[in-house]
């Protein structure tokens, strides 16, 4: 079987400042892969890398099964993506918003109508269909955004903190609707910096600047570590000084 | 074709709701229209005109009636030497003086012809060119008149086919809003449709949604397209608009053809927007944006040959304006509304302009980048 996604050596540097470096990794498809690290080590220059959103400055990737140089806009049509930064239009309803990027991907009125029902539905949005989404809540806005990045049932769904700021209950609504498109074939790749995440993905990486500094199953890696909790893997790995003192 | 409309009517429900918006794009620019068209009026009434009459004959005192009952001129005072009616421009007591040689009067009967001197204070250059023709206009009506006059008295003497014709001009009954209104108009729709083009891709930069629609298989001209047009049909009601508020306020005469009119500003607002357009996708900020829209309007206003004939700037400068896109809307308006001239009349112009369009969206589409 052909992976999700594999990277190799893949490099992004901002003039002398190495943001991402030489990252070697390869996704299942189906998988539910975690992507962590600190603030700033890299992990959405990698995805952006990704999902051609920024070109490499060397190495290989390919994303479902598409050159990351090449092919970007063919890897675009295979892959959904929720970014860090709010990606709705706050001045559109939350049916405005479903009816525009469900037009963007080329999905058919019916179909999109089909999913302005479902997806409001499914959400249990019905009272906020018609409300502008700079109104509605954060964890509300966080669970749109997720809905709408896979409304084009894409092959890979990329997260980019999906569930900063958002509420422990809201968090786990959100990872029950992570591991449902995931039971439906569909491969998730999420950064987080929440330790007890790390714990629902399949394989998770830790990277340290630019670099994966560990890369196994949660259980593997607490094994590895010593540790009893993937936040002592992560703060072994981080500051490893700390623990040595 | 179906992903461009589904932006289209992105961008139509996002201005709409806005409810500051509405008013900023059709009422603030109809205001403007009424304002500027008072204010940008270049005729120029009450001169103040000394004269010097060294001849005290009649037809002195016929010359100096007509300018009496000119509405353009106020004759300030009277002298016998020109020095005094000098020292009257010095002091701002007078615009301008009229000098009346002696012999004046014999000179025209006798050698048919005379002189005059007309001594102009041109610090304000405008006033001066128009003081300068408004007089000559009356002395070539003067001289027009003695001639038919005296002529009966002197049969056989009438001068040979001497005809005076007023070029509009010059013509004090000249108005000059029909010459402006259109022209403000060019200057509003650009001005609403570059800032709302030019701020829009960058707004979009800075809230981040640019990078969701970056990460879709959207084609790079759907894109722009789909960003051009709500603008370019919101600037065409917008001149709709504003011609009418012509017609009704200004009586703009229409003589030429609106189809014309109408192609014309198809394009040449294709060539706004798509610079509008081009400024948002190399620019971060809307405030970068609002900067370099701002220096290109600066400039195509002010070198548009609305507020200053085109003729009279240096050799260097009229050629920029050959790059200026505002130039060629407010001459063609101009010429079409004004003159009536028909598409051959501006078909250099449509080349020109269709060029730019081309040229400017291209750069547009080129320079929008999704992938960093």
């Amino acid at each position: 079987m052909v992976p999700a996604i594999t990277a190799e050596k893949l490099t992004k540097k901002f003039g002398d400042f190495t943001a991402v470096n030489q990252i070697t990794f390869e996704v299942q498809k189906g998988e539910i892969f975690g992507f962590l690290g600190a603030n700033g080590a890299g992990k959405t220059t990698a995805m952006r890398m990704l999902n051609g959103l920024s070109r490499p400055t060397s190495g290989q990737a390919s994303v479902a099964g598409f050159d990351v140089y090449r092919e970007t806009e063919k890897i675009k049509k295979h892959i959904g993506y929720m970014s860090q930064k709010f990606s709705l239009y706050e001045d559109l309803t939350v049916r405005e918003n479903i009816q525009f990027y469900g037009g963007i991907y080329g999905l058919p009125g019916r179909e999109i109508r089909h999913q302005i029902k479902e997806l409001i539905g499914g959400l249990g949005m019905q009272e906020y269909a018609n409300t502008l989404v700079k109104a509605i809540p954060l964890g509300w806005k966080q669970k749109l955004s997720f809905s709408i990045a896979i409304m084009h049932r894409p092959e890979i769904v990329f997260l980019d903190e999906p569930t900063g700021g958002v509420d422990p209950i809201t968090r786990r609504q959100f990872w029950e609707m992570i591991y449902k498109a995931a039971s439906e074939g569909m491969t998730i790749f999420v950064t987080t910096h929440y330790m007890d995440e790390s714990e629902y993905c399949g394989r998770v990486s830790i990277m340290v600047d630019g670099r994966i500094a560990a890369l196994d199953t949660p259980r593997a890696l607490k094994e590895q570590f010593g540790a009893s909790s993937m936040n002592d893997v992560f703060l072994q790995l981080t500051r490893p000084n700390q623990k040595e003192s | 074709m179906r992903t461009i409309l589904f932006i289209v009517r992105k961008e139509f429900l996002q201005i709409f709701r806005h409810k500051v918006m509405l008013p900023l794009i059709f009422l603030m620019p109809i205001i403007q229209l009424v304002i500027l068209a008072h204010a940008a009026d270049f005729e120029v009434k009450n001169i103040n005109l000394h004269i010097v009459d060294q001849d005290k004959s009649l037809a002195s005192q016929q010359l100096i009636s007509k300018f009496q009952a000119s509405r353009n001129f106020n004759i300030v005072g009277y002298s016998f030497s020109s020095r005094l009616a000098f020292d009257k421009i010095q002091s701002g007591d007078a615009d301008l003086f009229l000098e009346i040689p002696p012999h004046f009067h014999r000179g025209l009967i006798r050698d048919n012809k005379a002189s005059l001197q007309l001594s102009v204070n041109a610090i304000n250059g405008v006033q001066a060119g128009l003081a300068n023709a408004y007089a000559n206009a009356i002395i070539q009506d003067f001289n027009g008149q003695i001639r038919t006059e005296w002529a009966k008295t002197r049969a056989g003497a009438a001068p040979a086919g001497l005809s005076i014709t007023y070029s509009n001009w010059f013509n004090p009954e000249m108005n000059y809003k029909t010459f402006m209104v259109p022209g403000i108009l060019v200057l509003l729709v650009t001005l609403i449709g570059m800032f709302l083009s030019g701020m829009n891709i960058v707004k979009e930069k800075e809230i981040g949604t640019i990078e969701q629609i970056n990460v879709t298989p959207i084609r790079k001209y759907q894109f722009i397209i789909g960003k051009l047009l709500p603008f370019w049909i919101i600037a065409l009601v917008e001149l709709s608009i504003g011609l009418v508020v012509g017609w009704l306020v200004f009586d703009i005469p229409f003589v030429g053809s609106l189809w014309l009119i109408y192609s014309f500003a198809a394009i040449y607002l294709l060539v706004v927007l798509g610079l509008g357009l081009l400024v948002s996708t190399f620019t971060e900020t809307q405030q970068q944006a609002m900067f370099i829209s701002w220096f290109l309007l600066i400039i195509f206003i002010l070198m548009s040959g609305l507020f200053t004939p085109i003729e009279s700037m240096p050799e260097w400068a009229q050629a920029i304006t050959h790059f200026n896109p505002v130039a060629y809307f407010v001459e063609v308006m101009r010429m079409v509304l004004l003159k009536g001239s028909n598409f051959m009349d501006i078909r250099l112009h449509f080349i020109v302009m269709l060029t730019a369009a081309l040229a400017v969206n291209v750069l547009a589409v080129v320079n929008y980048r999704k992938t960093n």
